[in-house]
């Protein structure tokens, strides 16, 4: 149960009076404090947080509406740029960084109400499935804290699955909102590209990153979805369409949606457990009338190839500007390309150095049409691939990870068993297609599993529709008395 | 001539050159292509909202985007494209769709270690400039891109290899760049001059830049290679960078001609490289890039769209494009004459329109021509075409002498007045042809002793004489006496 | 796709990008690296011939913003974040070579 109940709930209750922004905003500190050992958080911003709840009091008091996530609490992925207060990435080269400007995220769940609470801990600079390549230490999974809660938003899932904030924003690269989701027990989406605004999110590979929400209903997720999405002068990528409201198709039910079990995504290289879950979600969407059927879309599968010559090329690039000139940490030497150098190899992990030489690699001379040139063709047919499988059906269903959580050190040793945690979800990316996981009941060791719902391009409307239905389902299912709309909630 | 010493300037390095010694039988001719970057006239960057201006205090002119800082996205700046497809429709390219893509090199001036630049689809593709010789040389592209930020070395003496350490400002970081590539069709360092000389003009004409070489606003980077005239293949070619004058650009190419024929007369093959231009030692030297560096790893730029210019916007940019430099050119020269430097004298004064007028207005060509090139050097202010033509016209008739014309032409050049009102104020009134000749006929008989002189004199006397009288003449009409009609009247009545 | 990733290929990537491997480092990166890149050899197994290359999942174009100057930085606040200043400047060691 979340200390303060979920985002919609609060919003009504502090916008009709019945309860303040101040105290929620500080059992949701306590929340923070009580859960330190998870370790979910880089920086929690107290005072700054309390200061905007009683404004938000204030204007209550004085009849003013503070909008749809008045007095919610928020927690933000540590690369989500925020004025003012550190935004490190959880890497050691932007320790100590403070942005001269907010995202435009950060500014939109302002001018809703939503309060900001703490800069939450990730995979450093969204790199990796386990939120074990943080400088600062892994985050734990609530659930089982000898466990990883995925990543590379696992902070932001922990502080979710731990009652800590209501919402949390995370960003998806390859799954990094919806891995740990499910493997915390909560809900994670990623709009579709261009959705939401990257200005202010510091990058990792440019053409797959948005930011979406981390909560603990569907409903939440589609309420701060409808927040933050919306056209952005500042992000050349960002979509002029209007995002529109989702709170409609909620309830629409899914009698007569057609739901496609994606093929490659539901036997091989996926554990029994979450095979098992799928298929319950499939039937239960069946019975409330789903035409439920299987599709092949053989870009599932080829697609993490592409994915892992694509995100390092651009992040090779994207990542040159860490170089000890402007800001952020410096390691002195002789030269300025000495001081880069050694500024670099002491300020990235070892993840991160990886992709950028496997970018580099892709990006160089002589090998460029036969790894990224190749990449940018497959992501083509990927668009293809979904494109045939939307022409007949409208939602398409998957898991979200091929295991539950793992435990921490399992694969941190083999990089390329860590990158294939993504295999069910970097295709998304590719398309820039949305997407979102819904728990799923419990695999292995008790654990949450997740379900994914994809989408086409522009199809948030029909995700958070066949999504709440899943989410329903799956509350029917569970004993009268258990509580919570969530598995994670099942916190320490 | 900026040869290294005692090396000796002992080749020839271009056809019809004075013969300089071995070998004896080769002459060489030089191919020149130019990579020209101009900043464009924008009032803010070409992807964030930082001003674009020259000289402010170091790091004022910068916004969040220019400086790369983390999560920043760059938008492109509408009128930075408008300017550079006036440049590309003066130049005659194709105006095509283009994309941006990034170019990727560690450098401390530039703040995300990658320049934005537009490589395999540059917005602009072919297209030519036409010199005022006539001759035309073809343009490869002209594309957008991103300025860096200026690193100053500081301690060694300025020098960048002695350098204790170096201080960067990022003013000038994001500035809207065009980059023109020209093919290397040029072949001597005047020519180079010649082809930049007018590139700025173009620029200057369609406002897409200032044109300021020396506060780098317009900068120069060259190609050169030699090879024996009448050799179909090029010749290695290196590039030079650092060229801040049209003065450096002509010594840089020469010392560098010079430089590669010297090696290849010694039978050394030229390496393609780049080297640094040296404006006090006069000489070019290789800089030590790392060979490893030019792997720049270009990709598509993922934070911006695809550019593809709505037909209809590029169409009223070319309606609203003035006549370009060579337009002046050919539209005077049908009037004034053939001769390319008199024409482009008068066409970079920019006072081809003022010539145009006042010949449609009645002034003879050549009278007009001459003026322009004696009495308008510094500029024509106020002048009217009408008013200059009127004024050639009295010129003509000896309602003005020639002094007279001048101290007017000043005048109408300061306030616009017609001639007549100027003349008028400054006593002017032209005299009479009957009252002229009375005047000389009171002066004659005045001076009985000093006319015998002049009737019976030899040449020498006559012309002294002739002054003398010519002087009184002028005294007595206070210098409105035509200097032609006084002289025709003192022939006449010497009777000669 | 194309021979297996030399260490002399990584050292080279790693020169490009900056960074500086020790040896057992240098070792390790090499494998890691040939095992992803040997997992995208499937790609090479794909039929691409004629399919043209997407760099962006959804098709926005023309995205211009007006020539208006706004949004600049407070001189101070940036250099404050800088690691070493002077005279409104960056300071760094000294560049040696040009840009290339």
């Amino acid at each position: 149960m979340t200390a303060a109940g979920p985002a919609l709930a609060i919003a009504a209750a502090v916008r009709g009076g019945e309860r303040s922004a101040t105290s929620v905003v500080e059992e949701s500190l306590a929340a923070i404090a009580s859960g330190a050992e998870l370790a979910a958080f880089n920086t929690v911003t107290a005072e700054a947080a309390l200061a905007r709840a009683r404004r938000i009091d204030d204007a209550v008091a004085a009849g003013e509406d503070p909008g749809c996530l008045a007095g919610v609490p928020v927690a933000l992925k540590d690369n989500i740029c925020t004025r003012g207060v550190a935004t490190t990435c959880s890497s050691r080269i932007l320790e100590g960084w403070e942005p001269p400007y907010d995202a435009t995220v950060v500014g939109r769940l302002n001018a809703a109400g939503g309060i900001v609470v703490g800069k939450t801990n990730m995979d450093e600079f969204a790199m990796g499935s386990s939120t074990e390549n943080s400088a600062f230490g892994p985050t734990l999974n609530p659930c089982d804290p000898a466990r990883v809660p995925g990543g590379s938003s696992g902070g932001s899932a922990a502080a979710g699955a731990a009652a800590m904030t209501p919402v949390a924003l995370g960003s998806d690269t390859g799954g990094s909102i919806r891995q740990p989701a499910a493997l915390c027990g909560v809900v994670g989406m990623k709009p579709t590209y261009g959705r939401v605004s990257r200005y202010g999110l510091v990058a990792f590979a440019s053409s797959l990153d948005q930011i979406g929400p981390i909560t603990c209903t569907v409903a939440d997720a589609a309420l701060v979805y409808s927040a933050i999405a919306g056209h952005d002068p500042l992000d050349s990528t960002s979509i002029p369409e209007p995002a529109g409201d989702m709170s409609g198709a909620l309830g629409e039910g899914v009698a007569g949606l057609r739901v496609g079990i994606v093929a490659e995504l539901s036997g091989e290289g996926i554990d029994g457990d979450v095979s098992a879950r799928l298929g319950a979600a499939a039937e239960s969407l069946a019975s409330l009338g789903a035409e439920v059927g299987e599709v092949s879309v053989p870009a599932a599968v080829y697609g993490l190839s592409a994915y892992f010559l694509i995100a390092p090329a651009e992040a090779s690039s994207n990542l040159a500007r860490y170089d000890g000139v402007r800001y952020g940490l410096r390691v002195p030497a002789a030269t300025a390309a000495d001081m880069n150098v050694a500024t670099r190899t002491a300020g990235f992990g070892d993840e991160v150095k990886r992709r950028i030489m496997l970018g580099t690699f892709a990006l160089s001379a002589g090998y460029y049409d036969a790894y990224y040139g190749k990449a940018l063709k497959v992501r083509t047919l990927v668009l293809r691939d979904f494109a045939a499988a939307y022409e007949r059906f409208d939602v398409l269903l998957a898991p979200t990870s091929p295991t539950v959580a793992f435990r921490f050190g399992e694969r941190t040793g083999n990089p390329l068993a860590m990158y294939l945690s993504d295999a069910c979800t970097v295709a998304s990316n590719l398309a820039g297609h949305p997407a979102i996981s819904v728990p799923a009941g419990s695999g292995a060791d008790g654990l949450p599993v997740g379900v994914q719902v994809m989408a086409p391009a522009l199809g948030e409307a029909v995700m958070f529709r066949a999504a709440a239905a899943l989410e329903r389902a799956q509350a029917d299912r569970r004993p009268a008395g258990s509580g919570g709309a969530t598995a994670g909630s099942a916190s320490p | 001539m900026s040869d290294r010493p005692g090396s000796g300037a002992d080749v020839i390095w271009a056809a019809g050159s004075p013969g300089l010694g071995a070998p004896a039988d080769t002459e060489w001719e030089m191919v020149i292509g130019l990579e020209v970057h101009a900043e464009l006239l924008t009032r803010s960057k070409l992807f964030s909202g930082s001003p674009n201006a020259f000289g402010g205090e170091p790091n004022t002119n910068i916004d969040p985007v220019c400086m790369g800082l983390p999560g920043t996205l760059p938008v492109l700046n509408r009128h930075a494209v408008e300017l550079a497809i006036r440049v590309g429709l003066s130049l005659g390219s194709l105006v095509q769709p283009s994309v941006f893509a990034r170019k990727n090199y560690f450098y401390p001036d530039m703040p995300k270690d990658y320049q934005i630049s537009q490589y395999d689809r540059p917005i602009n593709v072919g297209g030519s400039l036409e010199l005022p010789t006539g001759k035309v040389i073809g343009i490869v592209r002209a594309h957008l891109e991103e300025d860096t930020g200026k690193t100053t070395h500081m301690g060694g003496a300025g020098r960048i290899d002695d350098a204790a350490y170096s201080l960067v400002d990022y003013n000038r970081a994001g500035v809207p760049l065009l980059e023109i590539v020209s093919y290397p069709d040029l072949r001597s360092p005047a020519e180079a001059r010649e082809y930049v000389t007018e590139l700025r003009s173009t620029l200057l004409a369609v406002g897409a830049s200032d044109g300021k070489m020396e506060e780098g606003s317009l900068r120069v980077d060259a190609n050169v290679s030699v090879r024996p005239v009448g050799a179909g293949e090029f010749g290695t070619r290196c590039e030079i960078k650092n060229v801040n004058s049209l003065r450096s650009l002509g010594r840089a190419l020469e010392y560098e001609a010079r430089r590669q024929i010297r090696m290849l007369s010694v039978g050394e093959p030229v390496t393609q490289q780049t080297r640094h231009w040296n404006e006090d030692t006069g000489r070019t030297s290789a800089l030590r890039t790392k060979e490893e560096a030019t792997d720049y790893r270009y990709f598509p730029e993922p934070d911006l769209v695809p550019l593809d210019p709505d037909p209809a916007w590029v169409e009223r940019i070319r309606a609203e494009l003035p006549l370009l430099p060579r337009e002046r050119r050919h539209r005077l020269a049908g009037l004034i004459g053939e001769d390319p430097a008199r024409v482009s004298l008068v066409t970079e004064r920019g006072q081809d329109d003022l010539a145009l007028a006042a010949i449609e207005a009645g002034a003879a060509p050549a009278a007009v021509l001459k003026h322009l090139e004696q009495n308008l050097a510094d500029g024509s202010g106020e002048l009217t075409a009408d008013g200059l033509a009127e004024l050639i016209g009295m010129e003509a008739r000896g309602e003005l002498t020639s002094n007279q014309v001048k101290d007017v032409l000043a005048e109408m050049v300061r306030t616009g007045e017609s001639p007549a009102t100027v003349a008028r104020r400054a006593g002017f009134e032209a005299v009479a042809a009957g009252e002229l000749a009375a005047v000389v006929d009171r002066i004659i008989a005045e001076h009985p002793e000093e006319w015998r002189r002049l009737c019976a004199g030899d040449g020498r006397e006559r012309k002294k004489m002739q002054g003398f009288f010519t002087g009184q003449v002028m005294r007595a009409t206070k210098g409105q006496a035509n200097g032609r009609d006084v002289a025709a009247l003192l022939a006449d009545r010497a009777g000669s | 796709m194309t021979e297996r990733i030399s260490r002399d290929d990584v050292a080279h990537v790693a020169w490009l990008a900056r960074l500086s491997l020790r040896a057992d480092e240098l070792e390790r990166f090499t494998l890691q690296l040939g095992d992803v890149l040997d997992h995208a050899a499937d790609v090479a197994a794909l039929d691409l011939e004629g399919v043209p290359p997407t760099s962006h999942p959804y098709p926005v174009g023309n995205v211009l913003r007006a020539d208006v100057p706004d949004g600049a930085l407070d001189r101070a606040e940036v250099l404050a974040q800088a690691p070493e200043t002077e005279e409104g400047q960056f300071r760094v060691p000294p560049v040696r070579g040009e840009a290339p």
